[in-house]
C-alpha cells in the first residue's frame, strides 16, 4: 500500500509566491517517516493535501492505486496538534468516540482512557486526555494511513510516550502507514525509519 | 541575592454550578510553593490545561470572579493583598502574555506600549525610554505605528517582551512564551530572558516545554495534578536523571526521546478528582501505605531543593 503525492505545488489564493512547489513524496507501510522542516514551510498544509482536506491544488494524490475517495471516509487520516479543537463541545466523549467507530472496551484499556472520563465534556478533560481521544477516534477500522501532525507538541513527555507507544504498536498491527511531523529531532529519530525534510525537496524545484 | 517572589501554599478554586442550584468547589491548584531571588530564572513546568496560567493571573489580580484564592503571595517579604497587586502589577512585576491577542487590536503598538500617562511631557518622556528599548529589541520605527496583527511570530514577542522591560520591573512572569514558534524564534526568545537575569530581574517561566525549561532556568518547579511536587536544580537534569528526587520528574526525564523513551502507564488526576493521599500514589512504585492515606507535604531537602514525597523525610 502507497500513498504518493506527485508534482504537487500550491499557492493560496491571494498569495503570490508558492507555499508548494512540484512536491513529489513516496509514503508506504513498510517505513516509518519522519517529515520535518522550518515553520511556515508549508508541512500542515501537505499533511492537509495528503489526507484529502485541501482539494484544491495542482498535482495528484494517489493513494493504493487510486486517487483518493471524495465521499465517505477518508482512509488517510489526519491528527492535529489541538485536539479541543477537533471535538464537538456540546458532545460527551462517548459521543465524539462513536462518531467515528464502535470502539471496544480493550481498546479503551490500550490507550489508557478512563471509562468516567466517557460522560465528561471535552473542556473537562485535560489536552493529553482529548488527545487519545482524538488519536483513538482516528483508529477506525477503515483508516489505512495516519498522518501526524504535530500530534504530541502540546503534551508532556510521559503522555507523548504513552500515546506514541500505542499507536505505533497499531500501526504495526494493522499493517498501516505513519507519517510523523514534528519538528522535535530526538523524537524522529527515536521513532521513524527514515526523515525527509520538506525544504529540500521543495527547494529543489524553486 | 534576595528573594523576590515568596509563593505559601496558593490553592485556587472555581465554585461550579452542577444541576440546578447546587455548587461544588472545583479546586484547580491544590498547593503551590515556590520562591524566585533576583537574577534567577525558575521555570514552572506542567501540562497543559494544569493550571498554570491561572497562578499567573492570581499574582496579578486578575483571576476571574468566581474564582477563590487562598495561601500566601509575598514579593519582597510583604504578604500581597489585592490592592497591593493592583498598585505594583506593571511597576515591579510584569506579565509577558501569552500571545498578541491578549493586546488591544483597535491601538497602535507604540501606544499599547506606552500605556496611559497623566500629562504630555510625561508621554514624551515614555515615547523615547519606549524607541530607546524596543531599538534595543531591533525594532524599528516603522513598528510603533503597526497595529498587533501585522506583526509575525518572532516580531510580537520582541514586542511583548520590550513592552513588559518598559516598566524596569524588579520580576518578569513570562507565560508559555515558545508554543507556535519556530526553532529560531524560540531562540531568540529565550536569550531576552537570559538577558534579564543578568541585568538582575527575577524571571518565572511558566511552560509546558521541558527544553525551554532546561535552557534558561536555574530551578524548575514541576507541576503535577495541581501540586508543586518537586523544584529541582538544572542540573539535576542530567545522567540517568539519579540526581531527581520525586519519582514523577524520574519517569518524565527518562520519557524524552532523547533519554529512552521509556513508558509509564497511568495518567494524572483530572481536577475535581478529590484524592486522599499522593497525587502520584496509583502511578508510584515505590509507594508504601501510608502515601494512600495521607498527602505528603513540600520538604526542604537542602541546597534550595524541595520534594514532596515521604521517602525524602528525615528518619524515613
Amino acid at each position: 500500500m502507497e500513498l504518493v503525492a506527485k508534482n504537487i505545488s500550491f499557492k493560496y489564493p491571494s498569495a503570490k509566491k508558492y507555499l508548494l512547489q512540484d512536491v513529489n513524496l513516496e509514503l508506504d507501510n513498510k517505513k516509518i517517516i519522519g517529515l520535518v522542516g522550518d515553520s511556515g514551510s508549508g508541512k500542515s498544509t501537505l499533511c492537509k493535501i495528503l489526507s484529502g482536506y485541501v482539494t484544491k491544488f495542482q498535482g495528484e494524490v494517489i493513494f493504493d492505486g487510486k486517487p483518493l475517495p471524495k465521499k465517505g471516509f477518508k482512509p488517510v487520516q489526519l491528527i492535529y496538534q489541538h485536539p479541543e479543537k477537533v471535538m464537538n463541545p456540546k458532545w460527551r466523549m462517548k459521543q465524539v468516540l462513536e462518531e467515528s467507530w464502535n470502539v471496544q472496551d480493550e481498546d479503551l484499556t490500550q490507550f489508557g482512557i478512563q471509562k468516567t472520563w466517557l460522560t465528561r465534556f471535552p473542556q473537562e478533560l485535560s489536552g493529553g486526555e482529548l488527545q487519545r481521544f482524538s488519536v483513538l477516534r482516528s483508529l477506525n477500522p477503515n483508516t489505512k494511513f495516519l498522518i501526524a501532525d504535530e500530534m504530541t507538541t502540546m503534551l508532556d513527555a510521559i503522555t507523548q510516550a504513552q500515546i506514541l507507544d500505542t499507536v505505533l504498536k497499531i500501526v504495526k498491527d494493522r499493517k498501516m502507514g505513519f507519517l510523523l511531523v514534528s519538528h522535535d529531532m530526538d523524537l524522529v529519530d527515536t521513532i521513524c525509519d527514515d526523515k525527509i525534510y520538506l525544504k529540500d525537496i521543495n527547494a529543489a524545484m524553486k | 541575592m534576595d528573594k523576590l517572589l515568596d509563593v505559601e501554599n496558593v490553592s485556587i478554586s472555581f465554585i461550579q454550578y452542577t444541576r440546578g442550584l447546587n455548587q461544588r468547589d472545583l479546586k484547580v491548584i491544590t498547593d503551590l510553593t515556590l520562591d524566585i531571588s533576583e537574577g534567577e530564572i525558575l521555570a514552572v513546568l506542567g501540562s497543559s490545561g494544569s493550571g498554570k496560567s491561572l497562578f499567573a493571573h492570581a499574582i496579578f489580580g486578575i483571576l476571574p470572579e468566581n474564582a477563590r484564592l487562598d495561601g500566601k503571595i509575598k514579593f519582597k517579604g510583604k504578604e500581597l493583598s489585592q490592592e497591593d497587586k493592583e498598585e505594583i502589577r506593571g511597576k515591579n512585576i510584569v506579565l509577558v502574555p501569552q500571545s498578541v491577542n491578549f493586546l488591544d487590536p483597535l491601538m497602535k503598538i507604540s501606544d499599547i506600549a506606552i500605556g496611559h500617562c497623566e500629562t504630555e511631557d510625561e508621554k514624551k518622556a515614555m515615547k523615547i525610554k519606549q524607541r530607546e528599548i524596543f531599538e534595543h529589541y531591533n525594532l524599528g520605527p516603522e513598528v510603533d505605528d503597526m497595529y498587533p496583527f501585522q506583526l509575525s511570530g518572532g516580531m510580537a514577542r520582541r514586542v511583548l517582551v520590550s513592552t513588559a522591560l518598559l516598566a524596569d520591573p524588579d520580576l518578569v512572569v513570562a507565560d508559555e512564551p515558545t508554543p507556535g514558534l519556530d526553532e529560531k524564534t524560540v531562540q531568540e526568545t529565550l536569550n531576552h530572558f537570559k538577558h534579564m537575569k543578568e541585568d538582575g530581574i527575577g524571571v518565572l517561566l511558566i511552560t509546558h516545554d521541558i527544553h525551554a525549561a532546561l535552557e534558561v532556568a536555574d530551578r524548575i518547579g514541576i507541576f503535577y495534578s495541581g501540586y508543586v511536587i518537586e523544584i529541582a536544580l538544572k542540573e539535576d537534569f542530567s545522567g540517568d536523571g539519579e540526581n531527581l528526587l520525586h519519582p514523577y520528574t524520574k519517569s518524565l526525564y527518562k520519557a524524552l526521546p532523547a533519554n529512552g523513551f521509556e513508558v509509564v502507564k497511568g495518567y494524572q488526576p483530572l481536577h475535581g478528582e478529590i484524592i486522599k493521599g499522593c497525587p502520584f500514589y496509583d502511578r508510584c512504585d515505590m509507594r508504601f501505605d501510608r502515601c494512600k492515606k495521607e498527602k505528603p507535604e513540600l520538604i526542604d531537602v537542602g541546597n534550595n531543593k524541595k520534594v514532596r514525597c515521604f521517602k525524602y523525610e528525615e528518619g524515613a
